[in-house]
């Protein structure tokens, strides 16, 4: 035994295992987190069951796509009034995606196994995704064209004619969408600037004809763009009408019939009826529609393409301002600066910023940085606009630069062990051949550095991407439609607000009216955070692997 | 204290017997008292030295006897050591190189310095060359090409690596990375060359190219190389100093220092006795 612990075996043992457990937890993590987030794109069959209410006796049926199911004890299921036989110790209940919100009031219901009938899966069922509500699970029985039966199901035109319709109705929302974003979001724009024109006017103290002339001359604009928005009003109406007069006639599982306007449905699946192959291509349809797309219906349903494209562009901004910042501070540090107490206490401080709470920051970024600084740029630049803010509220930019300044200390940190790490030889090199001390830094030292700044940055973007709190205070918000980067000049909105995925995540796993709907999205958001995260750092690495290569020293 | 006493000068040296008398010889750099401290640590302790015009000077002795500490005050790379204070002169071609208002850049242009350990930049070969020239703003490609080559040629380096100029410098052997540093040193036409142990990091092959290469250099370039090879010393160098100790014991033609020293510890030295 003693020869077994000399030998050195148990720490082999040991440390082994405390890398394998690392491991399993990492690997854990990350699968749970996959497998919950992607399953819920797969499209389920849909079960229907006869259910035998344990109080009243009555057998009604339910439909729906069983999301999971959990074992409980018989006792439990008995205090509810559940008569589950003497001898069964344990009773399993099963939770049903029966949708159809409107007609039953909740679309996420638990049933016992003891009460269920046989589970069947019937052809023809259809799940309709619409645009609020959540889905609709039903059989289908007319297509209405303004209120009168155009085909009925069972009519052999049937699928074509609905499919021909619901193209229809959905070409037309886009469109009718297509004219609120662009058109109406560039007359919005034009009037909104007319505004503060006229008001910098009579800020300004012009004298009073050339104001009454030029304010003549912007209410002219003002009408003529009203008149062109009117005109969009009545285009838009029209398409409003023209989608409203399809609909669908659905019956539910208990046998009601409810009409569905083709207006508020978005697509039609049915899953029971499909091929496997044709599940695949749902499966990936509809993942794709998850990263593309807008979230709808308070984040609980829809994409969340927002907050990827927040994310990506706050994580960029914030590099581009972190990175010349800290690698400055860090050459002054370790090159200029004279090697002291003061110097040394300045480092041991930015060291220690590293380990400040950032939700510290993020109240420093509000109070400074929007408060203080937005506040004076409002003041100074957008005086029109007041009352309203401009950047003097938490915006994109104010998150980026709060982002900067918490990552900052990592940037210095890793820059000055790269400038360390640059073998004095090659400096004296360098200054032996007539450059001065800038002329080898620059063109010597600080090229050698570069893959220590690219790991400071590397480090800065995993923390940045993932960070939460502080943005909560200085910019990000539950949902924000208008992205930061778009056509309207001058294309980057670095005051607009933005959705980001870890608050998305914190936003749908806890701020959501409907628990059920939202926690598979919970997961799915955090494997794309992950998957994000993940992907920048690549970037960064496979830059600085390059940068590597290209400096190679014969010391490394 | 008895060195002090005892301290040797130029005169008393070259009244041995020799073939030139240093004395004679155009000089190049002179050292007039040089005192230098690292702190309370005298490194240099008053030395005096007449280096002539291109020939080989060799600086001997025992480890931390301050031969290499000499050589680099040369180029005032000593500058760089925020203790060090140094008292004397150095003239080049007659001007004190300690004097105020002297630009540092500029005496390092006209006395280029080579390392014991080979420090290429991390650039291709041919950017290590053309290093200097384009510090001082030569950016003309055709220029460039031919001073990289007439350097690469002066270094005896040419013939290895002309078909691969763009590569990284760091994959040449140490001994062609030697000699690309003194390629480098070379291209920008400097009036002195210091050598610090050019050759203590090399292979024997290595060190028999930089040898020859030395040889080759002092047509045109005053040298001036601090080594711990006797044997090397007694090959390359026309003019031996034996430094001990911060002060010059001994300085003088070499066959005559290798031949008949003039004192007893540069005898003990040169026959292994210490050191």
């Amino acid at each position: 035994m003693k020869q077994w612990f000399r030998s050195g075996t148990p720490w082999i043992w040991l440390t082994g295992g405390a890398v394998t457990i690392s491991i399993v937890m990492v690997v854990g993590l990350l699968s749970l987190i996959a497998v919950r987030g992607l399953s819920h794109f797969w499209p389920g069959d849909v079960a229907q069951v006869e259910i035998t209410n344990f109080r009243t006796g009555e057998v009604s049926s339910v439909m729906g796509e069983i999301v999971r199911s959990e074992t409980i004890t018989a006792s439990m299921a008995r205090e509810g009034g559940n008569p589950v036989a003497e001898d069964q110790d344990l009773v399993t209940r099963y939770l049903f995606k029966q949708g159809n919100r409107d007609q039953f009031g909740t679309d996420f219901v638990w049933h016992f196994g003891n009460t269920m009938g046989e589970v069947t899966y019937p052809k023809g069922v259809f799940v309709i995704e619409r645009r609020e509500w959540g889905n609709f699970y039903g059989f289908p029985v007319a297509l209405l064209t303004d209120g009168l039966v155009t085909v009925t199901a069972d009519h052999e035109s049937f699928p074509t004619q609905l499919a021909v319709a619901v193209e229809r109705a959905v070409t037309r929302a886009n469109e009718q969408r297509q004219i609120e974003r662009r058109e109406v979001g560039r007359i919005n724009t034009a009037i909104e600037r007319i505004r503060l024109e006229l008001r910098s006017m009579e800020l300004q103290g012009l004298d009073e004809s050339e104001l009454a002339t030029r304010r003549a001359e912007l209410e002219r604009q003002r009408e003529a763009l009203d008149a062109e928005y009117d005109v969009l009003r009545q285009q838009m109406d029209e398409l409003q009408r023209e989608r409203r007069r399809d609909a669908l006639v659905m019956r539910m599982t208990d046998g009601r019939e409810v009409t569905l306007n083709l207006s508020t449905i978005i697509a039609i699946t049915q899953p029971n009826d499909m091929s496997l192959t044709a599940k695949f291509i749902q499966y990936f349809a509809k993942i794709g529609e998850f990263l593309s797309t807008e979230p709808r219906e308070a984040n609980t349903e829809g994409g969340i393409f927002p907050a990827i494209f927040g994310t990506i562009t706050m994580v960029f901004i914030m590099s581009i301002m972190v990175t010349p910042f800290g690698i400055l501070a860090a050459i002054y540090l370790r090159e200029y600066a004279k090697q002291g107490p003061i110097t040394r206490m300045i480092r041991i401080s930015v060291y220690n910023l590293a380990g400040v709470p950032s939700i510290v920051f993020g109240v420093f970024g509000l109070g400074f940085f929007v408060y203080f600084l937005g506040g004076n740029i409002d003041r100074i630049f957008y005086e029109a606009a007041l009352p309203s803010p401009t950047y003097g509220t938490p915006g994109l930019f104010w998150a980026s630069l709060t982002l900067a300044l918490l990552t900052l200390p990592v940037v210095i940190v890793s820059t000055e062990e790269g400038l360390a790490r640059i073998p004095s030889t090659v400096r004296q090199g360098s200054l032996a051949l007539g450059a001065t001390k800038s002329e080898t830094l620059w063109r010597v030292v600080v090229p050698l550095a570069t893959p220590g700044m690219m790991t400071g940055l590397i480090l800065a973007i995993a923390r940045a991407a993932g960070e939460v709190a502080p943005l909560m205070l200085v910019g990000v918000v539950k949902l924000a439609p208008n992205l930061p980067i778009d056509g309207e000049f001058p294309f980057i909105h670095l005051e607009r607000k933005i959705m980001h995925l870890g608050f998305h995540i914190f936003d749908v796993g806890f701020q959501s009216p409907n628990v059920e709907a939202s926690r598979p999205l919970v997961y799915a958001t955090a494997l794309v955070l992950v998957v994000l995260i993940v992907m920048l750092n690549l970037t960064a690495i496979s830059i600085r692997n390059r940068l590597r290569e290209k400096y190679r020293s014969d010391s490394d | 204290m008895e060195k002090q006493t005892e301290k040797p000068t130029l005169k008393t040296h070259l009244a041995a017997p020799s073939e030139v008398n240093i004395k004679d010889l155009p000089c190049k750099l002179e050292v007039k008292n040089l005192r230098l401290s690292y702190g309370k640590d005298e490194a240099l302790k008053g030395i005096d030295l007449v280096i002539p015009e291109k020939r080989v000077t060799a600086f001997i002795g025992p480890s931390g006897c301050g031969k290499s500490t000499l050589l680099r005050c040369f180029n005032r790379m000593n500058d760089l050591v925020d203790s060090c204070s140094i008292t004397g002169e150095i003239l080049l071609d007659g001007d004190n190189i300690y004097k105020p208002g002297v630009d540092v850049a500029e005496l390092r242009r006209q006395i280029g310095m080579v390392f014991q350990k080979p420090n290429p930049f991390p650039k291709s070969i041919y950017e290590n060359v053309a290093y200097g020239l384009r510090l001082q703003g030569v950016n003309d490609r055709r220029t460039l090409d031919e001073v990289v080559e007439q350097s690469l040629r002066g270094a005896a380096l040419w013939d290895e690596v002309k078909d691969r100029l763009n590569d990284n410098a760091f994959g040449l052997s140490g001994g062609q990375q030697q000699r690309l540093v003194i390629a480098r040193a070379i291209a920008i036409e400097p009036e002195v060359l210091l050598l610090d142990e050019p050759a203590s990091a090399l292979d024997p092959i290595s060190t028999l190219k930089i040898e020859e290469l030395i040889n080759d250099l002092k047509e045109q370039y005053t040298i001036v190389i601090v080594t711990h090879n006797m044997q090397q010393a007694a090959r390359v160098s026309d003019q031996t100093a034996f430094l001990y100790m911060g002060e010059l014991i001994e300085y003088a033609d070499t066959n005559t220092l290798f031949t008949t020293p003039a004192k007893k510890q540069t005898e003990d030295y040169i026959t292994g006795r210490y050191g």
